[in-house]
């Protein structure tokens, strides 16, 4: 299939945002935490998962989604929301546990929900593909032609909550697409000794949902399966699986030592940087030159500078604010 | 005019049924809750009335199905979810206490999850100890979840209706011996006039059972039944016990058990779940930290003493409150 230069720059332009979001984080999340590394200090508490590396996924996929379509994350879901459409200031003030946050300081970046994206995500592994089984139900229920996309981990596929949750998409032929980004681990337990088969894709078989493996680092090969598996879900025609093959280029979270990854492992990832690739097709095709992809991430650098600005001048909430919001 | 006589089991299937004509988003997701009717009859004839889209039996895996119910509260849906037994909660307790407590709190306030769990809990009926606990005391430590216990026919279909009216996750455990099913042993507490209009019953408010002035009884489900059997024996003795049913344990009603100890200055709490660090220990810090001065004795609490539920019959006849119990109990704080 051949895609338009304004889907590919489109795609270009979302990798883009989220590598700018996350380098950026990955150097202020330190801010304050060194040069003894303490993860309660800082400007950005508690632990960070950058995405880096993995852009390609979140972006193909959710080129797909309108802003009433459903997506549930993981705890390293920066790139699905901002590739779902986020403001970036609310985003970041979150994260700075801010009251002008998303959640008013309330969740932090493992905890990112914005309702009118429909979009929730949490701390817990596997956890939020049952809650997008429920959000497929409420849309079948209502008769509209809406879709919901759980993103996993390949180490969440594991889970007892993924496969009850593909065994009940399946048997309510739910317009459900789980997405599995199989970064090679779940933290640091590498695929080949936790899981049972070489590709989840065989799984897929399993729950009589139709599924496929691409390469996660190339954004349009991500695209092209999502863009049938989505619409196959809005036909009603029932569930899909998509497993991505990818990398994080930076630890499970930061502070991450890495002990686990064999010499030169990353360097050799580092080699498919999913902007990159996606830049060299688009140069070859005379559709992107060096000036406009560096004005790009001029741009991206810019709205994630004017996003920290945002975050760093708003106001914290006030203690006591902690006791409110348990009830409706 | 003659009051209508219900069941609890029946009195819970109609405020459903009432809430489904009333709103399409509400529906009931559970295991053998459809052509069954619930293995507690919590949900018979509801079927029959509203269909396989609404009444849905799922699949053995609550993980997946409660799960469900968030998400689909997340999309403004109201789904009522039943876990069989209260005890199954063993393998879905993520989404109750990670998701279902706290996406509202965790988002903000921006994401609301209007959603009732209901679960029949409770023993003495020899199911031993994977099938007859009663558990409300764990769910209400966790922030972020309403409980409800219901004690009569009347109150369950008030305090049902109110649940699914809740913009809050609610977790509804009845009790499977007030439910007035036939393979349970006769219990005249479990039916009890129930008018057919719907009507709700707000949270967070007591329920004073029967007055008295002698001794103050807080309790809730099947114990509150057996407190009321065991306030008729005293009244025999010339001992007035004041009988109070929670009916929520999340919102807890403090006032009325606050201003009753200040009456009678004598507390018994009975409680089927665990005794330690539940309900009974709470009540009782409570009147600890808010009424000390009115107590002319200490508090006296009745619970399971820390042990798993047991099979053999004499076994869990001693771990439960008993009526015998209840009285003697009673009787000495009177006395005291």
């Amino acid at each position: 299939m051949a895609l338009s230069k304004e889907v590919l720059l489109d795609l270009y332009r979302t990798m883009s945002k989220i590598r700018a979001v996350e380098d950026r984080l990955g150097v202020v999340y330190y801010e304050g935490k060194l040069p003894a590394f303490d993860i309660a200090a800082g400007v950005i508490p508690g632990e960070m998962h950058l995405y880096t590396g993995q852009e390609a996924v979140a972006t193909g996929v959710c080129a797909h989604l309108r802003k009433d379509d459903w997506v549930s994350g993981t705890h390293r879901s920066h790139g699905h929301i901002i590739a779902k459409g986020v403001d970036l200031k609310k985003m970041m003030a979150e994260i700075f546990g801010r009251k002008t946050g998303l959640c008013h300081g309330y969740g932090g970046h493992m905890h990112l929900f914005d309702p009118d994206l429909h979009f929730g995500c949490g701390g817990i592994v596997a956890a939020g593909i049952p809650q997008a089984v429920g959000g497929a139900l409420a849309m079948k229920k209502h008769n509209e032609d809406r879709v919901a996309v759980a993103f996993l981990g390949e180490g969440a596929a594991n889970a007892g909550a993924f496969h009850e949750s593909m065994n009940l998409a399946a048997v309510w032929k739910l317009p459900l697409v789980a997405v599995i980004e199989d970064n090679l681990y779940a933290i640091s337990v590498p695929k080949t000794i936790s899981t049972s088969v070489e590709s989840n894709v065989k799984r897929g078989v399993a729950y009589g949902i139709p599924a496929v493996q691409v390469d996660g680092q190339d954004v349009i090969a991500v695209y092209e399966a999502a863009q049938e598996a989505v619409a196959r879900a809005r036909r009603g025609e029932g569930p899909s699986l998509i497993e991505a093959a990818c990398y994080r280029f930076r630890g499970h979270f930061e502070g991450d030592a890495e002990g686990y990854l064999s010499k030169g492992e990353k360097e050799s990832w580092k080699e498919k940087d999913p902007i990159v690739i996606l830049g060299e097709k688009m140069k070859a095709k005379g559709w992107l030159t060096d000036a406009e992809a560096e004005s790009i991430q001029v741009e991206m650098t810019g709205l994630v500078a004017e996003a920290e600005t945002f975050a760093r001048e708003s106001p914290f909430p006030a203690p006591e604010e902690a006791l409110e919001n348990v009830f409706a | 005019m003659t009051e209508r006589l219900l069941t609890q089991s029946k009195a819970i299937a109609e405020a459903i049924a009432q809430e489904m004509e009333r709103d399409q988003d509400v529906f009931v997701m559970g295991e053998d809750i459809g052509a069954y009717g619930g293995i507690f009859g919590a949900t018979e004839g509801l079927l029959q009335k509203f269909g396989p889209e609404r009444i849905m039996d799922t699949p053995i895996s609550e993980t997946g199905f409660v799960g469900a119910g968030i998400g689909a509260a997340m999309e403004g849906m109201r789904p009522i979810v039943e876990i069989m037994f209260a005890d199954f909660t063993g393998v879905v307790t993520d989404q109750l206490i990670n998701h279902m407590a706290k996406i509202h709190y965790m988002s903000g306030g921006t994401v609301k999850i209007p959603m009732v769990v209901m679960l029949a809990m409770g023993g003495g009926y020899g199911d031993a100890a994977q099938h007859s606990q009663c558990l409300y005391g764990m769910f209400a430590h966790i922030p972020g979840i309403k409980i409800v216990v219901p004690s009569s026919p009347y109150d369950a279909k008030g305090l049902m209706i109110q649940a699914i009216r809740d913009d809050n996750p609610v977790m509804y455990f009845f009790h499977k011996g007030t439910q007035g099913l036939g393979w349970m042993t006769p219990n005249p507490r479990a039916t009890g006039p129930v008018p057919e209009v719907p009507y709700t019953i707000p949270f967070g408010v007591a329920d004073i059972k029967r007055e008295g002035k002698d001794v103050t009884i807080v309790s809730l489900g099947l114990m509150l039944q057996r407190s009321l059997d065991a306030a008729e024996k005293l009244a025999a003795e010339g001992i007035e016990a004041e009988v109070i049913d929670l009916r929520t344990v999340v919102p807890l009603d403090k006032k009325t058990i606050i201003q009753s100890v200040q009456k009678t200055h004598r507390l018994l709490i009975v409680d089927e779940d665990y005794k330690s660090f539940g309900l009974s220990g709470e009540l009782s810090a409570i009147v600890a930290e808010e009424a000390l001065e009115y107590l002319d004795t200490p508090v006296k609490r009745l619970a399971v003493p820390d042990v798993p539920i047991p099979y053999s019959r004499p076994m869990e006849q001693f771990i439960q409150p008993s009526l015998e119990t209840i009285v003697a109990n009673a009787r000495g704080l009177a006395a005291a």
